[in-house]
């Protein structure tokens, strides 16, 4: 470029003007911005939030103590002890998940052979006390049942892909 | 007497400038630096040594959060090792896959890198734009693995689920109004790739904006031409890779030089540089983020044409489908063989490299036969950065190490590891 021409946009600020142009213009642009609490953005159905346990539809819980997820889990995060039912079935007697460990890979709910433990959509959760980072089976459940309904429409429409 | 003798100050690791827990210990004489001294290590969460004691699968969630960036391209070098000592190649929809979703990533990190090296020298708005394209990469990274950052989505021998054919919407709420919902909404009523096509049209559009506010800028120029300059001879010496050789003039892309996956059937170009400045190395970034949008766009046309599998269809390494899985017990059996001893590995060494948006990511991995490896190591583009910290900020003023830390893309979480 000529030393004139480099003279002229020196001196008038041209590209700080053409910067400011597109400032200005987006300013008056839809803004992209989301209101968070009461404005969500959109959640897969594949997200991994989490965890909980789910139960069949007669109320029975899935989980049936193979401890696959408890030895596929990285981190370590998940612990297990089982024992037989009065009826004869084997269950867990202690499914703990410290939060504080997971990494929230996904791959417990991979392993799973009777869809029991999922991760939720739910990301946003909060505790008071050290101890409350692990959740226990009980707590599990009750989480599971309180988002059933999401949960099992979440793996419906992602079942042709697993 | 009373001459000036040189002072040494601290610089992070609890600085906003210093990109996550860079302790810089800089030796100054007045403002300007006579030596600078990275001190790493305090992000040091031994992945490597991790690795060892689980089965290979159970690491590719590690992978991600080394360079916590650029989280599907680690993931892609570990799986690929993985895939040389096994013998066994992906499906091409698979590889394509992957291939997208690497340059996506590039676009990722790069946007990333643009705005946060320009809020280090003083521009605040490409910040803003670049996190709102970022957002909707985001997105499709849920859209595929359930998680916006940290996927876990390749593994070896494909990746874990197809692309869905359905992208998630934006729900009405008291802040939107009918009209408002159905202008967010509009690119996502077909599937992902419907989503990343539509994205693909904008983005060169976006990156000519960040191009009008910074690349002509003269502040912008005035704080990158000339600092941290690295000559070609030298930048291969101290084993640069990535655009930070690519800024010096040194046309070196592993995509190009050693191609994996598919990138020998792509049309891309590799941007250079000439002067070896940050400012050089600032456009070949911008220009690589237009090549990755180039790249995206042939492989999504490539995906639109060929369904097909995603992972190999040998159940003694990848899990069978979970409908299978559910009918035969043969399948029960590998999956729960696969899910809890995972697959032994043949006996061998194997180093696998991808281009990932620093530079040359490398695992090199020694297997003694076992379901876990015996070494793991990681080779981060970052660490070969930052050692040469001292040598491109020697002589600078104090503001450019900011500068040059921007412009060496530094990520403590590949390079302390």
């Amino acid at each position: 470029m000529s030393a004139a021409s480099d003279f002229v946009r020196t001196f008038f600020l041209t590209e700080l003007l053409r910067g400011l142009k597109l400032t200005g213009r987006n300013l008056f642009k839809r803004k992209v911005t989301i209101q968070y609490p009461e404005e969500r953005a959109p959640q897969s159905p594949r997200f991994r939030g989490r965890h909980a346990l789910r139960r069949y539809p007669n109320g029975e819980e899935r989980c049936i103590a193979c401890k696959l997820c408890e030895a596929v889990c990285p981190a370590l995060a998940i612990t297990i002890e089982s024992e037989p039912r009065e009826d004869g079935q084997r269950r867990t007697t202690r499914y703990d998940i410290d939060l504080f460990k997971c990494i929230y890979c996904g791959f417990c709910e991979e392993s799973c052979p009777v869809d029991s433990i999922v991760e939720t959509r739910v990301f946003e959760y909060h505790m008071e006390d050290r101890e409350e980072r692990v959740v226990t089976k009980q707590q599990l459940l009750v989480f599971g049942d309180e988002y059933e309904k999401q949960l099992a429409a979440d793996r419906a429409m992602d079942a042709p892909y697993r | 007497m009373g001459d000036i003798r040189s002072y040494t100050m601290n610089f992070g690791p609890q600085h906003p400038a210093a990109h996550g827990v860079l302790r810089l210990v800089l030796e100054m004489e007045g403002e300007v630096i006579r030596r600078a001294d990275p001190h790493v290590g305090l992000l040091h969460r031994a992945t490597e040594k991790l690795a060892e004691s689980k089965p290979f699968n159970q690491s590719i969630g590690y992978m991600d959060r080394l360079d916590y960036v650029s989280m599907m391209c680690n993931e892609h070098g570990y799986v690929l090792a993985i895939e040389k000592l096994l013998g066994i190649t992906p499906p091409k929809r698979a590889q394509y896959i992957r291939v997208m979703f690497d340059e996506i990533t590039r676009i990722l990190n790069h946007l990333m890198w643009l705005g946060a090296h320009g809020l280090d020298v003083g521009a605040m708005t490409a910040f803003l734009y670049c996190f709102r394209e970022r957002e909707d990469l985001m997105d499709c990274y849920e859209a595929v693995s359930g998680a916006r950052m940290h996927a876990t989505y390749y593994r070896p021998g494909g990746v874990y689920r197809d692309l869905p054919d359905r992208m998630p919407q934006y729900e009405a709420s008291p802040f939107r109004s009918e009209k408002d919902l159905k202008i967010l909404n509009a690119a996502r009523q077909g599937s992902l790739l419907d989503f990343l096509e539509d994205f693909c049209e904008r983005f060169p559009g976006c990156v000519d904006e960040y191009e009008t506010l910074l690349t002509e800028n003269r502040i912008w120029k005035q704080r990158l031409v000339g600092i941290g300059v690295v000559s070609p001879e030298r930048a291969q010496e101290l084993g640069f890779t990535g655009p930070m050789l690519r800024g010096s003039g040194v046309e070196w892309d592993l995509r190009r030089k050693q191609p994996y996956e598919v990138y020998d059937e792509l049309e891309f170009e590799i941007p250079v540089g000439t002067n070896g400045d940050s400012y050089d190395r600032y456009l070949v970034r911008v220009e690589e983020m237009r090549q990755s949008n180039r790249i995206i766009k042939q492989c999504i046309d490539w995906l639109r044409k060929n369904p097909g599998p995603v992972m190999v269809d040998d159940h003694k390494v990848a899990p069978p489908s979970r409908e299978e899985m559910k009918d035969d017990m043969e399948s029960l059996i590998h999956h729960f063989k696969l899910f809890t001893e995972g697959y032994c590995v043949p006996e061998g060494e194997a180093y696998a490299a991808v281009e990932a948006p620093k530079g040359e990511f490398g695992v090199y991995l020694i297997s003694d036969g076992a379901n876990k490896p015996y070494r793991l190591k990681v080779r981060a583009p970052g660490f070969a950065h930052l050692a040469a910290m001292d040598e491109m900020a020697r002589g600078h003023m104090l503001a450019d190490v900011v500068a040059i830390i921007g412009t060496q893309d530094i990520v403590f979480g590949e390079i302390d590891r």
